[in-house]
């Protein structure tokens, strides 16, 4: 007897954008080994068409229209993969407009750095199109791999090498968490593909060993979010690792894990919804408290960072917790401002030198609104974004996501969430109160001149002001997104 | 949809701040005369909206919608209505003022200056004109900021201290807000199918009666009652306001703290009757003490401008008795006060600022005297004390008057202590004029002081042509809120009453 065995069906089209992007990735290696060998400044332009060409090939397939399901439903191509991919394409190419000056300033300039960045962005696509835990576990390790070596691209500083080993280690470790999970999950419905999981799930009634691979899976994902109390290493990797890979950690992989984690337990395990939303109420909570309280104590503005990102990640499962299509949607819209904002923020940190080291204290700061006062704008813009000032994005996306935890009847919740962006709001304003009311002390801050750098905050700042102007378009695209979740 | 007048209105100062922006900085004196260009402009806009307003008309006027965010049920709607015809006025009139004052006192970043200046007032117009819940947030929370810079850059030595207590107090309060805001639309939703932020469409919804119109009612009165501020919310206030700059204390007294006692007009009342009537003791109370122990705070400070600030927690206190006395001439009489404080408060910052730009001190002990030295100033001096203590003919008697005839109808023990509050004004305003005026010049530097220059007559003038003016004739702006005051207390008792029968 010959197994059923049929040939799937291999449609290309439905990979399209990851395609590209890894493809350039690839790309960008060969032409690493070809002269010119001295400059690899060419190399960020090719790395940045890649990633533009795969926004285009995004949008493509978006006017198309019409989802795609390819290799046994292993990757999916709805509104909502699509919507993703547009998020983490537009974040990888900002971060690569803002490498380019960065890494000839610093030394790190490197043809693996182009391409690992496009092999991590290929990465979190994948992940936001997977339909099978296979696919999810693939990606993601696709992605940390390229940004655990990342991390540690300074190689002669200390602190970039602690950030690489740490995250790596914690990394593998919360890794395989999340593969006993799905190794669990396959062994009570006997599949590992969301549908199926689903279908068998509600078959079966709640089986305490599906529970148990529910919370391995919310282990794992838990450590790529930087949700409480998976966030150790979050403040050492962000402050470690170089600016501009710190802003794609915070971003890309962030919007990449939330992609998967939302799809997993929104399809997969939509049966446990009850208990795995008890579950992230408390997570939620103790994640944005933990992530501002510890945030008022940093005086380098990277770890303020850092801890500021975990805060947000507590406001973004808010939404999870609220659940239905407003929820997810919610999540989705405050993935998209959150990433513009960010990047923004730490775009402004690349580009500021002092004394010939990257400026990350606070103090480093003061007195910046004096000389460069354009500049001293943006970081303040995208600060007041991050506190959730009108009528910026940062704003409406919190409205969205406490909206429908109100709705959801998450009354409590919201309360703890909007005291503490009131707490957040110190340590944000304490940037601006360095960079307006305070005068600089010892050497100046200088700001490295960089084009394309200038040209990716401006982009980030547009967008920042028309996600908090005009925010009905996006938040409706976002909800679209998310409705083929919740057939 | 077309422009508006009151479109035009709320965004000049912001287009105009954007302008400005273009203006490069070291043409400081371009920025200062366009700003004030800018603001005298505003101004000279915002007339037609009180000569075209029809006072015996409780409707929304100039009214405007636009789509904004349909699928949220966000809309841009914006009007006027008797409630808010004198506060858009009182900002538009006290701006070009403030920017005035700060002709010399401001050298430094004049640029960030007039710039942040001029979005503040799009920001407090756009306060008081949101008739959309969400809009009136934005609003609400976006002018944060600019009052922020001022208070933190421009100000003083505690400036840092005073700016972040300032941000953080509000900030608490309005995220509260926000939580109601967010309860209300879906409460609102779920009972009658349509999800909407719209004010008047909320506020004719009957908010069930219970302990979820009540926590909403705290809500919204916390974020109000901080801005107001009632005791005993005010700490923020005497830091704030000697902190700020002469211009930024002037705004602050001026307009700022007139958004709280605005928020309970209009919010707090139509929307939770039940919860107004509930809490009403609690918060008559409170204005009650603020009277009393703001007054009391003030005869004890040695800095001019702490006097003064602490004056407001007294004054602001009979706005909220005003309001909460739920009657007719108590609201008029409330809504008097506040454009009463506004002018009258804010000329006696300007005028501590413009004797402290010329000796850099505020502190009573250091004058004395001046009488002899800058007669024209101790005049005006005189009569905008006067105004602030309440003496009958000008503008501070007829909001007070008003205000404790509605407090008698409803508490007359709680108003007779209100009354000391008057008393306890005279004691201590009179008291800093006579060591700050009278006696002899008890310091040499005092003798080299000059009088007003003509600027700074531009600057007082205005303001006490309106002192005088609803001192002597208040019909005149009496006139413009009675009907919507009328037709607020039927709303907030058929309401009420609707909720009962049920």
């Amino acid at each position: 007897m010959t197994p059923d065995f049929p040939i799937p069906v291999v449609s290309f089209s439905v990979l399209l954008p990851a395609l590209v992007v890894l493809g350039t990735g690839a790309l960008v290696l060969v032409l690493d080994v070809l002269p010119p060998r001295d400059s690899k400044a060419h190399l960020g332009g090719v790395a940045l068409a890649g990633a533009l060409a795969a926004l285009l090939a995004t949008v493509w397939l978006w006017l198309r229209g019409g989802d795609g399901r390819a290799f046994r439903d292993m990757v999916l191509l709805d509104g909502y993969a699509l919507f993703f991919d547009v998020v983490i394409c537009y974040a990888a190419a900002l971060i690569l407009m803002l490498s380019m000056d960065y890494l000839g300033r610093t030394g790190g300039e490197s043809g693996e750095y182009y391409a690992l960045v496009l092999f991590a962005t290929g990465g979190m696509m994948l992940m936001a199109s997977a339909g099978d835990l296979i696919v999810v576990f693939l990606s993601l390790e696709l992605m940390s791999l390229s940004l655990y070596v990342l991390a540690g691209l300074f190689k002669t500083r200390l602190s970039s090498g602690e950030a690489s080993m740490k995250y790596f280690l914690l990394g593998a470790f919360a890794t395989s968490f999340l593969l006993y999970g799905i190794a669990l999950i396959y062994g009570v419905t006997g599949s590992t593909n969301l549908d199926r999981i689903a279908a068998s799930a509600a078959a079966k009634g709640g089986d305490p060993l599906l529970l148990i691979g529910l919370a391995l899976l919310l282990v794992g994902f838990g450590f790529k979010i930087s949700s409480v109390p998976f966030h150790m290493w979050v403040p050492d990797v962000y402050e470690g690792a170089p600016t501009t890979i710190t802003a794609l950690i915070a971003t890309g992989s962030k919007a990449a894990a939330f992609a998967a984690l939302i799809r997993v337990l929104v399809v997969a395990l939509r049966g446990a919804q009850p208990d795995w939303s008890a579950l992230l109420w408390g997570v939620a909570a103790l994640t944005m408290t933990v992530g501002n309280v510890v945030a008022l104590a940093q005086s380098n503005l990277k770890r303020m960072l850092a801890y500021s990102s975990i805060a947000h990640v507590g406001y973004m499962l808010m939404g999870l917790v609220a659940g239905g299509a407003q929820g997810a949607g919610a999540v989705l819209f405050y993935l998209l401002a959150y990433t513009f904002t960010t990047i923004g923020a730490f775009g402004v940190i690349a580009l500021c030198v002092r004394a010939g080291e990257e400026a990350v204290e606070v103090g480093d700061y003061a007195g910046l609104a004096r000389r460069h006062p354009v500049l001293a704008a943006t970081l303040a813009l995208f600060l007041l974004s991050l506190i959730g000032i009108p009528p910026l994005a940062g704003f409406v996306a919190k409205f969205y996501v406490f909206g429908s935890a109100v709705r959801a009847g998450y009354v409590w919740l919201t309360v703890i969430a909007v005291l503490n962006s009131a707490i957040a709001a110190y340590y944000y304003l304490r940037v601006i109160v360095f960079m307006y009311m305070r005068d600089p002390e010892g050497e100046r801050l200088a700001v490295a001149p960089s084009l394309a750098g200038g040209l990716a905050l401006a982009i980030a700042l547009f967008g920042i002001v028309l996600l908090g102007v005009i925010p009905a378009p996006f938040a409706d695209l976002a909800q679209a997104a998310v409705a083929p979740l919740l057939r | 949809m077309k422009l508006g007048l009151l479109t035009v209105v709320t965004f000049l100062p912001a287009l105009g701040a954007v302008a400005l922006a273009l203006v490069p900085r070291r043409l400081d004196q371009v920025q200062r005369l366009g700003a004030l260009v800018v603001s005298l402009v505003t101004f000279a806009v915002s007339i037609p909206l009180w000569t075209g307003f029809d006072g015996d008309s409780a409707e929304v006027q100039f009214e405007e919608l636009g789509r904004w965010m349909p699928s949220l049920g966000v809309s841009y709607h914006i009007g006027v209505d008797g409630i808010s015809l004198l506060l858009v006025l009182l900002t538009t009139f006290l701006m070009p003022l403030a920017l005035a004052s700060a002709w010399h006192a401001i050298e430094d970043r004049t640029k960030e200056f007039v710039i942040t200046m001029l979005l503040l007032e799009t920001g407090m117009l756009g306060v008081f004109v949101s008739l959309d819940l969400f809009l009136f947030f934005v609003f609400w929370e976006a002018m944060l900021i600019p009052m922020y810079l001022i208070i933190g850059v421009w100000g003083g030595a505690n400036r840092i201290y005073a700016a972040v207590k300032f941000v953080l107090y509000t900030m608490v309060g309005s995220a509260l807000m926000l939580v109601a805001i967010l309860a209300l639309y879906y409460q609102h939703g779920a009972a009658t199918g349509a999800y909407t932020f719209d004010v008047p469409t909320l506020a004719r919804w009957v908010v069930p009666p219970g302990l979820g119109q009540n926590l909403m009612f705290l809500a919204f009165a916390l974020a109000f009652a901080i801005k107001v501020p009632l005791f005993p919310f005010h700490t923020w206030l005497p830091d704030a306001h000697v902190e700020a700059p002469t211009a930024g204390s002037v705004i602050l007294a001026g307009v700022l703290l007139k958004m709280g006692t605005y928020g309970f007009l209009r919010f707090c009342l139509p929307f939770f009757p039940d919860a107004t009537y509930t809490f009403a003791p609690l918060i008559f109370a409170l204005a009650v003490i603020g009277i009393v122990y703001g007054a009391w705070v003030s005869t004890v400070q040695p800095d001019l401008k702490k006097l003064v600030a602490y004056s407001s927690v007294s004054h602001l206190g009979f706005v909220m008795l005003g309001l909460f006395t739920l009657n007719q001439q108590g609201l008029v009489g409330g809504l008097i006060q506040m454009i009463n404080h506004g002018l009258s408060t804010g000329a006696l910052f300007l005028m501590v600022g413009m004797i402290y730009e010329r000796r850099h001190t505020r502190l009573i002990a250091d004058f004395g005297g001046l009488w002899k030295v800058v007669p024209a100033f101790s005049v005006l001096f005189l009569v905008v004390v006067l105004s602030s203590l309440g003496l009958p003919g000008l503008n501070g008697f007829v909001g007070e008057f008003l205000v404790l005839v509605g407090a008698f109808q409803v508490n007359g023990w709680l108003a007779a202590v209100a009354t000391t509050g008057i008393i306890f004004a005279a004691v201590y305003l009179l008291w800093m004029y006579q060591r700050v005026v009278f006696g002899e010049v008890t310091h040499e530097e005092n003798r080299r002081l000059t009088d007003l220059s003509p600027r700074e007559w531009a600057v007082l003038v205005p303001v006490l042509l309106f002192i005088v003016w609803i001192g002597v004739y208040p019909a005149a702006f009496t006139g413009k809120t009675e009907a919507t005051i009328a037709a607020l207390l039927a709303q907030v008792e058929s309401k009420a009453s609707v909720a009962l029968a049920r």
